[in-house]
C-alpha cells in the first residue's frame, strides 16, 4: 500500500468565535481524485485554502509527500515553517479558485509563463513553449494574446486552469471552479478537468457543487457538515445509497435545487 | 511704450527654471510616494512607524516653512543647499508624502484575490507587489498623481521667496522694471495654466496607454 500524499491530523480553524474545523484528520493517496460536497460553512472550501496556505492552521499537523507543511524540524523539535519552507512546499500544490482570479493586466499567455519564469527562473522560451502546449490542452491556444477582460468566464477558468499546472503540481485543488460560471459555460470547464484527470496522475481535490460531475469523476467523495467528515466512499455509494440522514437531506434540498445526480 | 521683446527671454527662463523644479520635485516626490507608500505596509513596525512620521510631519507643516528650513537653516547644521536644491527637496518631500497616502491607498485597493493567486503561483512577497500588484494599482495612482504634479507645479512658485529665479520671481522683475502688472502677471496666469494642460494631457494619455485592454472595453 503506497503512502498517502496527504495525510492531515487533527487539525483545527477557528474564524474569530467561528469554529470551522475541529479536529479534522483525512487523508489522501497518491493519484487520487476527491470530491468535497457539503452545505457552505461546512469547511470544506477552507481545507483547500489551508493546503493552499492561504489560511494557517490552529492546531494539528499536515504532511505533505511526507514533510511537514506547516511545520520544520530544527534540532529535532518540530517548529513553526517559515517563508523559505513554505514557498518549497507550495511548489507541490496548484489551486483553482472560484473567481479565476486571473491578471487583469496580462494578456493569456503572459498570465500562464509569470510564475514559472519568476519561480523556477525558466527560459521565456520555454516558458510560452510550455504554456502554449497547456493552452492547447485547455483549447486556449487561439486566445494566447487576448486579455482577460476579451474572455467568457469559461473561458477565463480554462485559462486560470493551464496557469495553474504550468507549475506542474503534484496536487491540484480546485475549488468551486465552476460556481461563477453561466450555466452554459460549465461543462468546457468540466471537459478540461475530465481530461486532466484522464490523462494525467495529478492527485485532485475538488470542492464542488456540481454532484453530477463528482459523480463522474471522483475516486471517493468525503460529505462534510460543520468542519466534520460526516460520511464518506465510493461515489455511487454515496449519492444512490447515503447512509447518513445528514447527507440524504443535502443531497435532497441540492437535487431539489435542480443540480442533476 | 515698453519694448516688451526683451522680457520675453527673461520670463522663457523663468518658465525653464519651473519646469525644471517641476520635473526634479515630482521624480522626488514619486520616489518618495513609493518608499513610504510601501513602508506604510511593511510588516516590521519600525519601517511604517517611520513611514507614518515622514507623512504626517510632511503633510502636517506647512510647505513654506518647509523651504525656509531647507534654505535658511539647515546651513547652521553645516548642509548647504542651493536655492535648485533646496526647493526640489522641499516641494519632493512634501508632495511626496501625499503621494505616499495614494500608493498606500492604490496598493490596498487592489483585491484579495489577486494576493491569494500570487501566493498559490508562489510568487515571493516583492515579486508578486513588482509583477501583479503594483502594475494594477499603479493606474488607480496615475489621476491623483496627475492632481499631485499640478500641485507641485503650482507650488514651485513659493521659491521666489529664496531667489530663484522661477516664473513668478521673473514676473515680479518685469513688474519691477516696466512698472506694469498687468502684463506680467496675466502672462504667468496663462504659463502656468499651460503647464497645468500639459500635465493633465500627459498623465491621461499615459493612464489611456496603460489601461488598454484591461477593462475589456478599451482594446
Amino acid at each position: 500500500m503506497a503512502e498517502p500524499i496527504v495525510r492531515i491530523d487533527s487539525i483545527s480553524k477557528s474564524f474569530g468565535a467561528f469554529k470551522v474545523l475541529d479536529g479534522l484528520s483525512m487523508q489522501v493517496m497518491p493519484g487520487e481524485k476527491l470530491a468535497l460536497i457539503g452545505p457552505s460553512g461546512s469547511g470544506k472550501t477552507t481545507i483547500l485554502r489551508i493546503l493552499m496556505t492561504l489560511e494557517r492552521i490552529d492546531g494539528g499537523h499536515i504532511e505533505v509527500e511526507g514533510e511537514q507543511l506547516y511545520h520544520m524540524e530544527r534540532g529535532g523539535k518540530l517548529v513553526p515553517a517559515d517563508e523559505r519552507h513554505l514557498a518549497r512546499m507550495r511548489q507541490k500544490i496548484g489551486m483553482v479558485f472560484q473567481l479565476f482570479n486571473l491578471f487583469p493586466h496580462k494578456c493569456v499567455l503572459d498570465n500562464v509563463t509569470l510564475a514559472p519564469m519568476l519561480t523556477k527562473g525558466v527560459p521565456k522560451a520555454q516558458a510560452q513553449k510550455r504554456a502554449m502546449e497547456l493552452l492547447d490542452m485547455v483549447g486556449m491556444a487561439d486566445k494566447a494574446r487576448a486579455m482577460p477582460a476579451q474572455l467568457s468566464g469559461g473561458q477565463k477558468q480554462r485559462v486560470a486552469i493551464a496557469r495553474a499546472l504550468a507549475l506542474s503540481p503534484r496536487i491540484m485543488l480546485f475549488d468551486e471552479v465552476t460556481s461563477a460560471l453561466d450555466p452554459e459555460l460549465v461543462e468546457e470547464v468540466l471537459n478540461v478537468m475530465r481530461r486532466l484527470a484522464d490523462e494525467t496522475d495529478m492527485t485532485m481535490l475538488l470542492v464542488t457543487h456540481e454532484m453530477g460531475f463528482a459523480h463522474d469523476f471522483a475516486d471517493r467523495v468525503l460529505f462534510f457538515d460543520r468542519g466534520r467528515i460526516v460520511e464518506e466512499g465510493r461515489p455511487e455509494e454515496i449519492f444512490r445509497n447515503p447512509k447518513q440522514e445528514r447527507t440524504q437531506s443535502f443531497l435532497k434540498k441540492i437535487i431539489a435545487a435542480g443540480h442533476r445526480v | 511704450m515698453i519694448d516688451w521683446s526683451g522680457y520675453v527671454g527673461l520670463m522663457l527662463q523663468g518658465a525653464l527654471v519651473t519646469i525644471e523644479l517641476t520635473l526634479m520635485g515630482s521624480a522626488l516626490a514619486l520616489f518618495m510616494a513609493f518608499v513610504a507608500g510601501l513602508g506604510r505596509l511593511s510588516r516590521f513596525f519600525a519601517v511604517r512607524a517611520l513611514a507614518t512620521a515622514y507623512i504626517e510631519f510632511f503633510r502636517g507643516t506647512s510647505i513654506f516653512v518647509q523651504l525656509f528650513w531647507a534654505y535658511f537653516v539647515l546651513p547652521f547644521l553645516g548642509i548647504e543647499l542651493t536655492p535648485l536644491q533646496a526647493g526640489v527637496l522641499a516641494l519632493g518631500l512634501n508632495v511626496g508624502a501625499y503621494g505616499a497616502e495614494v500608493v498606500r491607498g492604490a496598493v490596498q485597493s487592489i483585491g484579495k484575490e489577486q494576493y491569494e493567486a500570487c501566493v498559490a503561483l508562489n510568487l515571493g512577497r516583492w515579486q508578486g507587489m513588482r509583477h501583479v500588484i503594483l502594475p494594477q494599482a499603479f493606474l488607480l495612482m496615475l489621476p491623483t498623481f496627475g492632481n499631485n504634479a499640478i500641485e507641485l507645479l503650482k507650488a514651485t512658485s513659493i521659491v521666489s521667496l529664496i531667489s530663484l529665479a522661477d516664473l513668478t520671481f521673473q514676473a515680479q522683475v518685469v513688474r519691477a522694471q516696466t512698472g506694469n502688472t498687468l502684463v506680467p502677471f496675466s502672462t504667468i496666469l496663462i504659463g502656468y495654466f499651460a503647464l497645468a494642460l500639459v500635465i493633465s494631457w500627459g498623465v491621461r494619455s499615459l493612464e489611456r496607454r496603460l489601461a488598454r485592454g484591461i477593462d475589456g472595453v478599451r482594446v
